[in-house]
């Protein structure tokens, strides 16, 4: 089913939203990878401030190529989850709502998904020129020096992903 | 003896890496359309009919197909009748990758050390093998990697008993273990035969070969044949959500080997395999 959805995203649209459904996602969306990833961990372990904030908000494991000049971003599709798994139980514990990659997660994800009642999303790996057209704005916001790999705030105008991972565990991969 | 000056190679390999991540070449979007029209799961059709309108919008717009445009891998076959001029090949090579880089708004995915990983900002250096071969001309290959699906990739040192049945065994575990990890359909290369780097270097050159094309073997022929039909059947599909468009292509190089072995590598590559030759 196609569902169009906003964030902050609340309980009840999560609720909503089953495994294999077609979203389309508007307003404020973050970036980050391996890299911001790391040091987000790192920051938690010294006890500091995150430089986002998670509260049912969404996180995209991307990194852009550069942007033309007038353009807000470059190519911008997912990167593979899996490598973020190490790190994604926490922040989900942190008040996470929804994660958008590509491929797979663990178990230690999938048992945070549930009990946190947060949402895993697949974006189209490879389709990075066609989902940069729903990308309105790019801001670094922290890390810079990562490059590619900075936290990036996004909006996001009915940007397309597919609901893998709902609030119940039920894995569209597993399905097929 | 020919003498070309590095500049010139220079020249030609930035334009080679603006050009393969802007365009797949024309055997890659034979592919596409194949699947397209043979897919029969809704989602799989949807999928890659989005991967077509993806292209598009890449070489209308000049947005790279993927943001990962990859680490540059480079085969350059250097005959023996020319003479480099200006400077040393290598250096002109990665000159070229970094102007490319640079100048065609790519992404800089490349860290200067493995553990200490610290991005380079120009994705240097690129990743070069070369063949002295007859003639008077330089042929240079660039084929950009992206990791999604290279770190799917696998190598296997099989027994000699293990035989076809097991090579066909490993290549079916690493497909299933890719899935959608690396955003298929994918394109596979496989090396058969050789010694532990050989057949690595066979599986990579293997997806710089033309999608559709067979080799020139035989048993090999019909070992690429039965194994994209079995590959097919795993129902991963397009973005691993399902559907009979799991692999767009098997290439398989083999190479003679040692009495006691039967390494087998494969790597794998995404439905975005750029490649693309020019001689000089
Ligand atoms: S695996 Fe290929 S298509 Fe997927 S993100 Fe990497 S380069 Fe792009």
């Amino acid at each position: 089913m196609d569902k169009y959805i906003e964030t902050p995203i609340t309980d009840e649209v999560i609720n909503n939203l089953k495994a294999g459904d077609f979203v389309f996602i508007t307003g404020t969306i973050y970036t980050a990878r391996d890299a911001a990833h790391k040091r987000m961990y790192e920051t938690l372990r010294n006890q500091e401030k995150l430089p986002i904030d998670l509260k049912n908000n969404i996180i995209y494991y991307m990194g852009p190529s550069p942007a033309r000049e007038g353009r807000p971003i470059g190519s911008a599709g997912p990167t593979t989850s899996s490598r973020m798994d190490k790190y994604a139980p926490e922040l989900l514990d942190l008040g996470l709502k929804g994660m958008i990659g590509k491929g797979k997660r663990s178990k230690e994800v999938i048992d945070a998904i549930k009990r946190n009642n947060a949402v895993y999303f697949a974006s189209i790996g490879g389709a990075g020129a066609l989902l940069s057209k729903s990308i309105k704005e790019s801001k670094v916001i922290a890390y810079d020096d990562l490059g590619a790999e900075a936290i990036r705030e996004l909006k996001v105008e009915n940007f397309p992903a597919i609901v893998v991972i709902d609030h119940d565990g039920t894995n569209l991969y597993e399905q097929r | 003896m020919r003498e070309i000056n590095v500049d010139k190679i220079t020249e030609i390999v930035k334009e080679m890496c603006i050009n393969v991540n802007h365009f797949l070449s024309e055997d890659m979007r034979e592919a596409y359309k194949n699947a397209y029209d043979s897919e029969t799961s809704e989602i799989g059709k949807k999928i890659l009919g989005q991967l077509q309108e993806n292209l598009e919008i890449a070489g209308e717009e000049m947005i790279p197909i993927c943001q990962d445009t990859g680490m540059a891998v480079f085969f350059v076959n250097v005959g023996q009748e020319v003479h480099i001029t200006g400077g040393n090949l290598t250096d002109a090579i990665n000159e070229g990758v970094r102007q490319g880089y640079v100048e065609g708004y790519l992404r800089k995915s490349v860290v200067s050390d493995p553990i200490i990983r610290k991005n380079t900002n120009d994705n240097t250096p690129a990743i070069i093998h070369y063949d002295i071969v007859e003639g008077d001309k330089i042929e240079i290959t660039l084929a950009p990697k992206g990791f999604g699906s290279e770190n799917m990739s696998k190598i296997y040192m099989l027994k000699p008993a293990d035989g076809i049945e097991g090579v066909k065994e490993a290549i079916l575990s690493a497909v299933k273990d890719a899935g959608p990890n690396a955003c298929p359909p994918m394109v596979l290369g496989v090396g058969i035969g050789g010694t532990f780097e050989k057949c690595a270097l066979l599986a990579k050159k293997a997806l710089t070969r033309k999608a559709g094309e067979h080799s020139q073997t035989e048993y090999v022929k019909e070992l690429e044949i039965e194994m994209l039909e079995k590959i097919n059947r795993l129902n991963i599909g397009p973005a691993g959500l399902g559907g009979k468009n799991t692999a767009f292509a098997v290439n398989i190089e083999t190479y003679a080997t040692h009495i006691a072995g039967l390494p087998v590598a494969i790597n794998i590559c995404c439905h975005v395999n750029r490649h693309i030759t020019k001689e000089i």
